[in-house]
């Protein structure tokens, strides 16, 4: 990795999300024990690990739903752990998709995708309006326009909550388990819409246990367990050469 | 209207006793018809400000400011805990002393008047009810829609305004509709300081004319009709906000 000036803008060289010995606690239990690592624009990083070994919280901490108590992780050059940190600017730039979706269930789908560039970014709603309507046929809902999100499928509103995050123009997607809930069936269609993103050149940062989907698309893994990265390397060493016994013993069980 | 009424109602009186004198005699239903305004005009100010009080105040309850906190559980704990009668006769009472005279040429009114009372102290009193009914509300939301707009980009207040109270509300309607009908009932209190609603107004009537019974009726007959028309308001907004595959 090239040696980048530590100040100044940032610039498409330097990291465009930098964890540095990220550590995190819920009460007595510590859950991230020193976790670093740089992801590059359009870069496609997966963070793979059992559950409770602080994957979700780590995703979670990079855009700010949960603080961190020691470290630093800067996107673009925004430390998130500055307590005098602007949030609406680090979320700007960084969206978000989670396991249960979490659309707004009293707004349609073309409604949850417009809302937040008119109410937060204050964007001249017809020009939102187009836009949503590209996005939900980007995310192949063309029909779906005028549906509510309980009257959707698992996997059609998992699309609509992607092209909800799309729709604020983020630099960053961070994906929590985005497929953990859905049906075998609907998986594949959500994976697409992501594989779609990240081909586009999106810089995409997954927690999944979809290794096949690790494997083909990622640009580097990250295994984590009790709260450290134990182990890490493009897909193709990562799966073939995995040393440490705790990988082994997990990709063992999973693949 | 009431040429319409006369002939039945002077009838009535003739013929049986009956005594709806409101019906037949003009300076009564001249009387009655005030009545109906004034209270009309109690019940819509009095639930409009009411709301108003418990969407604040559910927003200020959940401040990160502990001071405010604390405020608003003090102001629930009292008004929730005293009777709303004995509020409104000390909104009037003490509170009226200390406000303000307005010269009105020659003499002087108090700034606030007996209905302004009356609508401060019911507002302030089914206000401190729909607080609660609202947090209510808005704990039903879960934590993760909060999530959603957050990371979005939404800041507090926005996310209360455009997510979480338009959800809320839907969880809280049928005990919203309770309350509501509560303080429309509860606005015959101010009967108390001399605001010329409903109650107020019959009773002067059945004073001058010996009618209790029959004004007692139009009593019954009246806030039967009122609430009725409250409840079918608010089963009809149920109904509206209703959400395609949800709840």
């Amino acid at each position: 990795m090239s040696e980048a000036p530590k100040n100044g803008p940032w610039t498409p060289d330097r990291p465009m999300v930098g964890i540095k010995d990220v550590h995190k606690s819920f009460g007595d239990l510590e859950v991230l024990k020193g976790i670093s690592f740089d992801v590059m624009k359009g870069e496609v990083i997966c963070i793979i690990g059992p559950s409770g070994s602080g994957k979700s919280t780590l995703i979670r901490c990079i855009n700010a739903l949960n603080d961190i108590q020691k470290g630093s992780i800067k996107v673009e050059g925004i430390e998130v752990n500055d307590p005098d940190l602007d949030k609406l600017e680090l979320r700007k730039k960084v969206g978000m998709v989670f396991q249960q979706y979490n659309l707004f269930p009293h707004k349609t789908a073309l409604e949850n995708v417009m809302m937040a560039p008119i109410h937060v970014l204050k964007q001249d709603k017809a020009d939102v309006e187009q836009r949503a309507y590209r996005l939900i046929k980007k995310v192949r809902l063309e029909g779906k326009e005028t549906s509510y999100p309980g009257e959707l499928s698992g996997g059609q509103q998992q699309r609509v909550a992607i092209a909800r995050s799309l729709a604020m123009n983020p630099d960053v997607m961070l994906f929590d388990e985005v497929t953990a809930a859905l049906d075998p069936e609907t998986v594949k269609e959500v994976l697409v819409t992501i594989q779609e993103l990240a081909e586009d050149g999106m810089t995409c940062i997954l927690v999944t246990h979809e290794m096949g989907f690790a494997r083909e698309l990622a640009n580097h893994i990250y295994f984590t367990d009790r709260g450290v990265i134990v182990e890490h390397g493009p897909p193709a060493s990562f799966f073939a050469e995995a040393k440490d016994p705790r990988t082994q013993e997990f990709l063992s069980q999973i693949l | 209207m009431l040429d319409l009424l006369t002939p039945f109602f002077r009838r009535l009186y003739d013929e049986t006793g009956w005594n709806f004198v409101i019906f037949y005699e003009q300076y009564e239903w001249d009387r009655f018809v005030a009545a109906i305004w004034v209270s009309l005009e109690l019940i819509v100010a009095s639930l409009f400000f009411s709301l108003v009080v418990g969407i604040v105040g559910a927003w200020l309850q959940g401040s990160p400011i502990r001071a405010v906190r604390l405020f608003m559980s003090g102001y629930i704990q009292f008004f929730r805990n005293t009777p709303p009668y004995v509020q409104l006769l000390f909104f009037f009472f003490v509170l009226g002393n200390f406000t303000p005279k307005v010269d009105m040429g020659g003499y002087y009114e108090p700034m606030i008047t007996s209905f302004g009372w009356a609508v401060i102290s019911l507002s302030f009193f089914a206000g401190a009810f729909n607080v609660e009914i609202f947090r209510a509300g808005i704990e039903a939301v879960p934590e993760s829609t909060r999530e959603a707009a957050e990371s979005l980009g939404y800041s507090r207040l926005m996310a209360y305004v455009y997510v979480i109270l338009p959800l809320a509300f839907r969880v809280c309607l049928p005990s919203l509709n309770n309350n509501l009908v509560n303080l429309l009932k509860t606005t015959t209190q101010a009967y108390a300081i001399a605001v010329p609603e409903m109650l107020y107004t019959l009773n002067q009537v059945w004073s001058d004319n010996v009618n209790v019974p029959e004004m007692m009726i139009v009593l019954f007959v009246y806030y039967v009709g009122l609430v009725a028309v409250l409840v079918w308001g608010m089963h009809r907004w149920e109904r509206k906000m209703k959400i395609p595959g949800y709840g």
